[in-house]
This record gives structure tokens, C-alpha cells and sequence, in this order.
């Protein structure tokens, strides 16, 4: 499929449908999902801050997704020096930088009632969030600040990689330091540990999270190409 | 052997090799106590860690020194020609800035931290541990300095890539250094940290070739 989207004439007709209907079922499925969420009873230890839950995990599960495509991306344009791949990795980090700051805002407002902190420094996983965002920024510093469009490329897959060691880190760090944040609670053995008046919503938010993530990415990517042909036709106009 | 020579009597030339981390050091562990203010009990709570993260922010302030020169004056190209492939120059170029400042440095931790109020005992723990964290500062360090050659704005972009990129070997050496004083088992965190620097000394050489091919092109 990849091998098939990688002709960018394919890529755009593709998408151009696949944007929209990606759209429409993230509206569907948040939708569905929040209205399952706020519809269920208040939990017996969190009250009503449970419902945070169902914008919080799934941005956060979002934002480790867009690094995982960032990383992809890059991946697959270091080594085949693909256009499109950059393209996509390129429209990937903004929104990346997005949905890890949404997660680590609607934490924070879920922290102050729960562990009576906005911030606690003692969680690795809270420190590790920040650090992608951080990793994020300095994609986009570091794309922004080189002028020259197919160097910029270069030097964002590297660091793109070097920070793609950083995401194993945060999945684990929670069992490295045993600290303050839930531990894994969906997939481990044993079954998921969450109730399925909860699951279910967040599932659903889940995967329309995933997709809205996915229909803006192929969006923005639309919006690098044309962005890039119109410059490449500017230029021939002006050497014309 | 040479290209190392070469790299650390560059270093002194340039920039009077460790003299600047040292004295960077020195100042900002004089600043601490002047704003946390003077009480030795909350010092001494704070004084190996300040040290510590104090170290990370030393070693970060020669790296846009690290392939500039040799980018501008073209040395590098030269270097990318002769028969050592780009991968171990960039190796050789981080050991010569770990030898030039992450070394000093580790002997001027554990001064550092007593002076603050560290106990005496630590610190053999804290000189280790800096000098393992300063091979991975040197290396990841090299990884952003070689990224932003093709950029025109150096130093601080050099900053934004790196800090992220220097949080685990700042979080494992904080924590080996604070559960040594503490009589708690160091040794995880110590290894944690011997093996983030390992990795990175042995990865980040073909980040940074990369990064120069791409810079020079």
C-alpha cells in the first residue's frame, strides 16, 4: 500500500478522498465516544475528574503516535530518499507538538484535584511527556532555522532518529520508576484493569483521536505539496 | 592518534580549552547559594544535584565550537577526503571535547558539590558519574552541533536540540549520586547512565557524519 501511495500523483488522489472520511469518523467516533464518557457514573475514587481521562490518554496515546510516524517518515526518507516521506514528516511535528501539549495541559488540570499538584516533578512519566514536547520543538527549531528546504530534511530525519530513542523510554519509564502515575492498565496481562463503562469510551476516543490525527496529517501533507509545486512554478516563472 | 593531537591543541588555541567550562562552572556554583540563599542545611539537601545539572549546562557551551572552524575554514572537507572515514573523525572530535572539558570538569564536580555542603564521602560517586555523564554530553552534544552546521544560528539552537536529548543521563546520574548519599542501591542508576553514554558514544558518530555530508553538500 505504502509502495503504491509513494507516486505522489497517487498520493494526492488517494488522499484526497481519504482526508475527508477520516475526518468525518474522528468526528463520529469522539463524538460517540465523549457522549458514552460523560454518560458514565462518577468513579468511586475520582468522582467526576474520570471524565478528563477520555481527552487525556487518547492525546497522549495521539501524540506518541505522531512520533512514531514522525520517526517512520524519516525513516523511510533517509533511506530512500523518498519526497513525500519528508513531506510527511514535516506536516507530522506540529501536530505532534499539539496533541503532546494538549495531553500534558488536560493532565495537569486532572493533577491539581487528584494529586493535589499541577505538576509533580517525582513522575517519570509526566517528565518524559515534556520531553517529547521538547523533542518536538526542537524539531521544528531546528527545521525552521536551516533555510535550505532538502538540508532542513536531512538534519530533521537525523534528529527525528536520535529522538525515536526516546519513545521506548517513555513506555517503560513507568516500570523503571515505579512512580505516582498509573501503571499500564489496557494491555497487560490479565485483561485490561479498566472498568468497561470506561473502557469502551476511551477506546472510542481512542481511535478517533488516531484518525483525526491521521485525516490532519494527510492534509497538512497535501498542503506541503501544493506548497512546494507552487513554488517550484514560481520559480520557472522567474527564470522564464 | 594524530587527528586526536590536532583536535585537543585546537581546543587549547581556540578557546582555552577547559578554562572556560571550569570558569562557567565555578561562577554558577557561586550563584547558587547567592539565590537560594545561605543556609547550609537547605545547600547541602541541594548541593550534588545543582552540581550535577550545573555540569550538563558546562559542557553544553563549547560545542558550537566543535565543527564550526572546521566547516568555515574546510577542514572538514578535507578530513571527509582522507583515508579515516567522517564516522571516526566525529568519534575522535567528541573524545577530544570530552577529554578537554568533560574530564576537567568531572574532577571540579565533587569540588563543586563539598563546596555547596555535599558530604566528602560522595565524592568519588559524583566524579564517576560526571565523567560517564560528560561522554554522553560529548557525544550527543557533537550529534547537535553537526546538525546545526547547516544552520546559521549556532549556539543556541545547539542548546534547544541537545537539553531534551540529555535528560536521561541527567535523571540517572542525579538519581545514582542522590541514592549513594542517601545509603540506597546506586549501582542501577549507575549502570543506567555507564549505558546511555556507551550507546550514544557508539551511535551518534554516524548521526554526525551524516549531519556533516549533509551540511557540506
Amino acid at each position: 500500500m505504502f509502495a503504491a501511495l509513494a507516486n505522489p500523483l497517487r498520493f494526492m488522489a488517494f488522499s484526497r478522498w481519504a482526508a475527508p472520511i477520516l475526518g468525518l469518523a474522528a468526528l463520529l467516533l469522539t463524538g460517540a465516544g465523549l457522549t458514552l464518557g460523560l454518560s458514565a457514573p462518577p468513579d468511586y475514587q475520582q468522582g467526576d475528574t474520570v471524565w478528563i481521562m477520555f481527552v487525556h490518554v487518547p492525546a497522549a496515546w495521539a501524540a506518541m503516535l505522531a512520533y512514531g510516524c514522525l520517526g517512520g517518515a524519516s525513516f523511510i526518507s533517509l533511506v530512500f530518499r523518498h519526497a513525500l516521506a519528508d513531506q510527511a514528516a514535516k506536516a507530522a511535528a506540529p501536530l505532534g507538538a499539539a496533541f503532546t501539549g494538549l495531553a500534558l495541559v488536560t493532565g495537569s488540570l486532572w493533577g491539581r484535584p487528584m494529586w493535589g499538584a499541577w505538576w509533580v516533578w517525582g513522575d517519570a512519566r509526566l517528565v518524559s511527556v515534556l520531553v517529547l514536547f521538547l523533542l518536538f520543538l526542537a524539531y521544528l527549531a531546528l527545521r525552521a532555522s536551516i533555510d535550505d528546504e532538502a538540508k532542513a530534511a536531512r538534519a530533521g530525519e537525523i534528529l527525528a532518529l536520535i529522538g525515536l530513542i526516546n519513545l521506548p523510554i517513555i513506555h517503560f519509564s513507568v516500570e523503571w520508576w515505579n512512580t505516582l502515575h498509573q501503571g499500564e492498565s489496557i494491555l497487560r496481562p490479565g485483561g485490561p484493569a479498566l472498568a468497561p463503562v470506561y473502557l469502551l469510551p476511551l477506546l472510542l476516543t481512542g481511535a478517533g483521536y488516531s484518525f483525526a490525527f491521521g485525516a490532519l496529517w494527510l492534509a497538512r501533507t497535501r498542503a506541503e505539496v501544493w506548497r512546494r509545486r507552487a513554488t517550484a512554478l514560481a520559480l520557472q516563472a522567474a527564470l522564464r | 592518534m594524530v587527528l586526536l593531537r590536532r583536535e585537543l591543541a585546537l581546543a587549547w588555541a581556540r578557546g582555552g580549552g577547559p578554562l572556560l567550562a571550569l570558569g562557567f562552572f565555578a561562577a554558577a556554583v557561586v550563584m547558587l547559594p547567592l539565590s537560594l540563599g545561605p543556609e547550609p542545611a537547605r545547600l547541602a539537601r541541594v548541593a550534588a544535584g545543582a552540581a550535577w545539572v550545573l555540569l550538563a549546562l558546562a559542557s553544553l557551551l563549547s560545542l558550537d565550537r566543535m565543527f564550526e572552524p572546521d566547516f568555515e575554514d574546510g577542514a572538514l572537507d578535507l578530513l571527509s577526503l582522507g583515508p579515516l572515514p567522517l564516522e571516526a573523525v566525529a568519534a575522535v572530535k567528541c573524545l577530544a571535547q570530552w577529554l578537554v572539558t568533560g574530564a576537567p570538569l568531572a574532577l571540579a564536580a565533587p569540588i563543586g558539590a563539598i563546596a555547596l555542603g555535599a558530604k566528602p564521602a560522595a565524592a568519588p560517586i559524583i566524579a564517576a558519574a560526571a565523567a560517564l555523564g560528560g561522554l554522553a554530553f560529548a557525544f550527543l552534544g557533537g550529534a547537535g552541533a553537526a546538525l546545526a552546521l547547516a544552520s546559521r544560528r549556532g549556539g543556541l539552537l545547539i542548546a534547544v536540540i541537545v537539553l531534551p536529548l540529555l535528560t536521561p543521563p541527567v535523571i540517572f546520574g542525579g538519581a545514582a549520586i542522590d541514592n549513594f548519599q542517601n545509603g540506597l542501591p546506586w549501582l542501577t542508576p549507575f549502570s543506567l547512565l555507564a549505558a546511555y553514554a556507551l550507546a550514544a558514544a557508539a551511535l551518534t558518530p554516524f548521526a554526525m557524519a551524516g549531519a556533516c555530508r549533509n551540511a557540506a553538500s
